[in-house]
């Protein structure tokens, strides 16, 4: 008699995937709610989202007190870094949703299906950060950047939103392909999918095997750096992000690197072993990356071209600190990352908010003179985007600022000196065209600039003031901040 | 020992993937742009598929061979699952700028300029 065949069943631990389930159920009930509410209220659609949010924003921040651990058979990592990668990302999330609402109705764009895509977009940014495995993280990118190629486009009358949701589409397939073909090198080396499984085939490798790993981090390297607008894969970036409508720009410009880097950084660790392989590349791709960034962005015109050009700028800084976590990962800790990305969201999602509100009627201005007269308008969102502007400067007694410094202390521990006196460089370089912003919103205004700037009111000052404060919080208050992301110790 | 050594497949592959890249850079329709994004992928799964018969020549143990085979087969499933959202996404997108304008080369898509 044959013993009845049983499937081996690996270990699986479903709470420990409960933040993600809980974004992603959120997204399906904001649908179900978007198709039976009257359509034109959205007040039910955004507190779904927002209390989603909420609830797995707990359950993030109960399991940073837990210790490490895998599950789902290696396939999901659970360590204070996913955690507090998480906990951004659901920050970012719901500051973009708290003033999406107000831009989106006066921009004549109030379409439902928004909260869903941006909650699902959202779970596939969680899903890719916290994995070891490459299989999950490749579905994690798709089911973030699919939902954001929907979302770029979702101005479907303006023929610049589908032009950046159509570039951005194309960019984003042709980084997915690199993406796939490094991973199918790795694959090849290692018999695996799993990021565990390349040290130790670093470890005990005849030549070949170790060709073919650098040949798949290299082609990973170029797919990932299309995703964070590395130079010279960043051509893409300032089109994107001017023609998308300009919450889903905030969206992008935090979360979406947000995740990318958590990968990359994972990736990277991986590779501990051959650091002195791919450090001198990635330190030239963070050189070009910081100083082409702040250059163009001194030239800009456009607001939201500007704050690409910045946000590319701000991936070299954080790229600093992502290689010196790669090439020496026990003595270096993961706060640096964490901290410093939570700290860019909230500006410059912050400054993408105030921007909207040079939206009213159906028509948006983004121009530097579009935000002319911000100030008798709205005294309160002129201050806020001045203190975001310090933060980004770097500004002692901002979040900006102690997240440069973190970079600096990780980077100079590690030997990257180059990198560290770029950085150093460049963050003087970027006060200029910060503050020709701060001119710009305190620039006397006309009696047109009544009629073309909204009234900081609702969900967009709930969001503007939750950043500002956020900003000030994280930098006045780093030690409890960053024992709290740091996990058990 | 006769048949088609490894690295054929990966030459083809290699070969499919390059295409495909070059294809992206010099077309000017998106569909053909999409297409050869198509191409790339298809090169990968190529790829995948030859390593994952090649595992049960590497790994000593008959047990870990089948895990490991079955994870590059299972990843193909798994591109080519995406490669139709993205299909989905994508001419969505397209129709919504031939609405618009009647005409989708991308050479006259230059509105963001800066």
């Amino acid at each position: 008699m044959h013993q009845a065949f049983q499937f081996p069943v690996p270990e699986i631990d479903f709470a420990t995937i409960a933040p993600v389930v809980f974004v992603a159920l959120a997204g399906i009930v904001a649908l179900v709610t978007e198709m039976f509410g009257n359509g034109r209220d959205k007040r039910t659609t955004i507190w779904v989202s927002l209390i989603g949010l909420g609830i797995a924003l707990v359950t993030c921040v109960y399991q940073l007190g837990l210790s490490e651990y895998t599950t789902f058979n290696k396939m999901v990592e659970r360590d204070a870094f996913a955690s507090g990668i998480h906990i951004v990302i659901i920050l970012a999330t719901a500051l973009t949703i708290l003033f999406s609402e107000g831009y989106m109705r006066d921009k004549r764009i109030a379409h439902g299906e928004f909260y869903p895509l941006i909650l699902w977009s959202a779970t596939g940014a969680m899903i890719m950060s916290s994995t070891e495995s490459l299989l999950v993280m490749f579905v994690g990118l798709e089911i973030l950047s699919i939902s954001l190629y929907v979302l770029a486009g979702l101005s479907r009358a303006e023929e610049k939103s589908e032009e950046s949701a159509l570039k951005y589409f194309l960019l984003g397939g042709f980084a997915s392909g690199f993406l796939l073909y490094g991973i199918a090198f790795v694959y090849g080396a290692t018999g695996s999918l799993n990021l565990v499984y390349v040290n130790s085939a670093l470890a005990h490798s005849h030549g070949s095997s170790t060709q073919l790993l650098l040949f798949g981090l290299g082609l990973m390297l170029i797919g990932l750096g299309f995703k964070l607008s590395l130079v010279p894969f960043h051509l893409w970036t300032p089109d994107v992000y001017q023609g998308a409508p300009t919450n889903v720009t905030a969206y992008m410009a935090s979360v979406s690197k947000i995740a990318a880097f958590a990968a990359l950084s994972r990736i990277l660790i991986a590779y501990a072993a051959i650091h002195e392989m791919w450090i001198p590349a990635l330190t030239a791709i963070g050189v070009l990356t910081m100083t082409y960034g702040n250059l163009v962005a001194l030239r800009q015109t456009d607001v939201k071209r500007m704050l690409g050009y910045s946000s590319i700028a701000n991936a070299g800084y954080l790229l600093v600190a992502v290689i010196a976590r790669g090439a020496h990962p026990a003595e270096t800790s993961t706060t640096t990352i964490v901290f410093y990305l939570l700290g860019y969201s909230l500006t410059t999602i912050g400054a993408f908010a105030v921007l909207t509100l040079a939206t009213r009627n159906g028509s948006e201005g983004t121009k530097f003179s579009d935000l002319r007269g911000l100030y008798q308008r709205s005294p309160a969102a002129a201050i806020i985007l001045t203190l975001l502007a310090a933060s980004l400067m770097g500004f002692p007694g901002t979040a900006g600022f102690l997240g440069k410094l973190f970079i600096v202390k990780d980077g100079l521990q590690s030997g990257l000196t180059l990198l560290v006196v770029c950085l150093a460089v460049n963050s003087v370089i970027s006060v200029y065209y910060y503050l020709g912003l701060v001119k710009a919103v305190f620039a006397a205004g006309d009696e047109a600039s009544e009629l073309r700037l909204s009234p900081l009111k609702g969900g967009v000052a709930v969001a503007c003031a939750a950043c500002a404060i956020g900003v000030l919080f994280v930098g006045i208050f780093a030690g409890p901040v960053l024992s709290v992301i740091g996990g058990a110790h | 020992m006769n048949g088609v050594p490894l690295a054929v497949y990966l030459g083809l592959g290699l070969f499919m993937f390059t295409a495909g890249v070059v294809g992206v850079m010099i077309r000017r329709n998106p569909i053909v742009i999409f297409m050869c994004i198509e191409l790339m992928l298809n090169a990968v799964n190529l790829t995948f598929l030859t390593f994952a018969r090649y595992q049960a020549v590497k790994m000593p143990i008959p047990g870990d061979q089948q895990a490991s085979m079955m994870a590059g087969q299972m990843m193909v499933i798994f591109v080519m699952a995406v490669a139709a959202a993205e299909v989905a996404v994508g001419l969505g997108i397209i129709m919504a700028i031939f609405r618009l304008r009647d005409n989708i080369d991308i050479d006259e898509l230059n509105l963001l300029r800066g």
